[in-house]
């Protein structure tokens, strides 16, 4: 047989992976459906379909303020671990210092570390400065936590960069700093975005450090969390249903920003998010 | 090369916030698991190791943490029986619609962990969509109770949110077996299976590895989805911890677990890289 590896056909493989994606996907659907679901959040099949948990949705005043919170602390987020995380991915790819391996693994310990232990570390240090809880612990807690994201990210970014442009650019007289808002910045542009959208993302739906370091104002995890408390009601599945999309929009263009910093010669393979690949670092 | 000024820019700024918003707060929780709460509800800066001790003394402890680990082990298998298929089908036999069947996975790996925690809690219940269907078909008579607030429907929630987590690495390791080793196995007479038992499966075990060390470790810090479906029967390590700093107010308890915890992560890590390293070389 010459077909060889890849053509061959998998009867049995491809009905478990399908079974796989069906596992994935039916809780997201069954949520969307029963967002409009007539007579509330169960039972089956649904037996009237209706918008009225839409529109008390939008009549909700408590979740749209926390939504707005939910905005603002990612927009912080964002600006922090990106501030933050663009000089400690330069840091990583282009110079040599004592303890930067030690630098690297302390950066990136927040993406495997359980979130709890983040959270609880952070509450005692604002609690030993005197810090009252806030909106303004949670953007520096997620933006602490997604550093290590915004470092990968970035760092995967900067490896397929073109050195010879910017050894150019330092051989026609132009110093580092030049070189660097000239050159490097405008390169590194897509995968700036990319990952600024992939944090907003992750700040919006982060709950288990916030947990920890919220004060009086919600975010809209938060308000979700403590209205689930007190039971379910179809209002819940509504505004999940619209989360969903948001993030399945904002996780869209990411993966498409993403493909096309890659460099055209590479294969189709898709690149992955480096966080996850391991050895991206 | 680079100047001074270049790298001090570059490697300063993010140096110091990782110290003070990551490397002293854990020095803090460090301190804190050595101290203690007086009968006034104040901590006491007296250094002792009264808490350790009676992680050891008191059963409770012990015995949540190895059900935590039970349960973490569980989801990690099951991760890994779903996800490893999985990505072997779209590395390997998804040919033209690949890149289609790639984002379907990252798709859920990225949705809110909090409105997919939820969309089990609505399938599961006791007048859930689960019940609903089993009722309609006339399976059961009366609604099925320990769907949800079990430790079934912790494991079952937790497996739904971390098989992507598997599906990535192992997906990334299948994507660098180099396919003309397939090729000269497959040549050499080796059946579809021993050449996947004895070529890809070793070839792909670091992503296996990797994917096995994000699944369990984040599913031993889990303390959201036992809170939404899991009951008193399914509270994990954790969810005594978030007890401690709450309503039994008793940080120096809640820091000592919590340093536990971060050290069995910590070595965990450790450990699995370097079985990694040296599942790379040989």
């Amino acid at each position: 047989m010459s077909g060889g590896f890849e053509s061959r056909r998998a009867p049995l493989l491809t009905a478990c992976a399908m079974l796989v994606y069906a596992f994935l996907y039916l809780p997201i659907v069954v949520l969307v459906v029963y967002s409009f679901n007539g007579s509330g959040v169960g039972g089956f099949p649904p037996a009237s379909w209706t918008f009225e948990w839409y529109r008390e949705l939008f009549a909700d005043g408590a979740l749209w303020g926390a939504v707005l919170n939910s905005l603002i602390v990612a927009a912080i987020a964002v600006a922090i671990s990106l501030g933050l995380g663009l000089p400690a991915a330069l840091a990583l790819d282009r110079t040599q210092f004592p303890g930067k391996a030690a630098f690297r693994r302390l950066v990136l310990l927040p993406l495997i570390l359980p979130g709890i232990i983040t959270g609880l570390s952070l509450l005692m240090l604002f609690v030993a400065v005197g810090m009252k809880l806030s909106l303004v612990t949670i953007m520096l807690g997620h933006g602490t936590a997604l550093i290590s994201v915004a470092t990968t990210e970035l760092f995967a970014g900067l490896q397929k960069l073109d050195r010879a442009q910017e050894e150019a650019s330092l051989d026609l007289g132009a110093n580092h700093w030049k070189t660097f808002l000239r050159v490097t910045l405008p390169n590194l542009g897509v995968s700036l975005i990319a990952a600024g959208l992939l944090i907003f993302t992750l700040s919006l739906d982060e709950i288990a450090v916030s947990f920890f370091l919220i004060g009086r104002d919600n975010t809209l995890p938060l308000e979700i969390w403590s209205r689930l408390r007190r039971g379910i009601t179809p209002e819940i599945n509504a505004i999940s249903t619209l989360i969903l999309l948001f993030s399945i929009s904002t996780i869209l263009i990411w993966y498409r920003l993403r493909m096309r910093s890659a460099h055209a010669d590479e294969p189709v393979a898709p690149l992955l998010p480096s966080a996850l690949e391991g050895e991206a670092l | 090369m680079y100047s001074r000024t270049y790298k001090a820019s570059v490697g300063v700024p993010p140096v110091l916030w990782v110290t003070v918003f990551l490397l002293v707060p854990y020095a803090i929780l460090f301190c804190y698991s050595f101290w203690s709460v007086s009968p006034q509800q104040v901590i006491v800066h007296n250094w002792n190791l009264q808490n350790y001790l009676q992680l050891i003394r008191n059963p409770i402890y012990l015995t949540v943490l190895f059900r935590s680990m039970r349960v973490a082990a569980t989801v990690t298998l099951l991760a890994l029986v779903l996800g490893y298929p999985l990505a072997y089908y779209v590395s390997i036999h998804a040919a033209k619609r690949k890149d289609l069947l790639y984002q379907l996975v990252i798709i859920p790996l990225w949705a809110s962990y909090l409105v997919r925690g939820y969309a089990w809690k609505t399938i599961l219940g006791s007048d859930g969509v689960l019940n609903g269907f089993l009722q309609h078909l006339h399976i059961t008579q009366r609604p099925v109770e320990f769907f949800l607030y079990s430790p079934f429907a912790v494991i079952l929630t937790l497996t739904h949110i971390y098989t992507p987590f598997t599906f990535l690495p192992i997906y990334a390791s299948l994507e660098h077996v180099p396919r003309n080793l397939v090729e000269a196995s497959h040549d050499l007479g080796a059946s579809p299976w021993s050449t996947f038992r004895r070529v890809v499966l070793p070839l792909s075990l670091p992503g296996v590895l990797a994917g096995a060390t994000f699944a369990f470790v984040l599913t031993l810090g889990d303390f959201l989805a036992p809170l939404l479906v899991g009951g008193p029967s399914g509270i994990m390590i954790s969810n005594i911890v978030v007890s401690l700093f709450g309503a039994a107010y008793n940080w120096p308890l809640g820091a000592a677990i919590s340093l536990c915890l971060l050290l069995l992560v910590v070595g965990l890590l450790f450990g699995t890289e370097r079985l990694e390293r040296r599942l790379t070389l040989s």
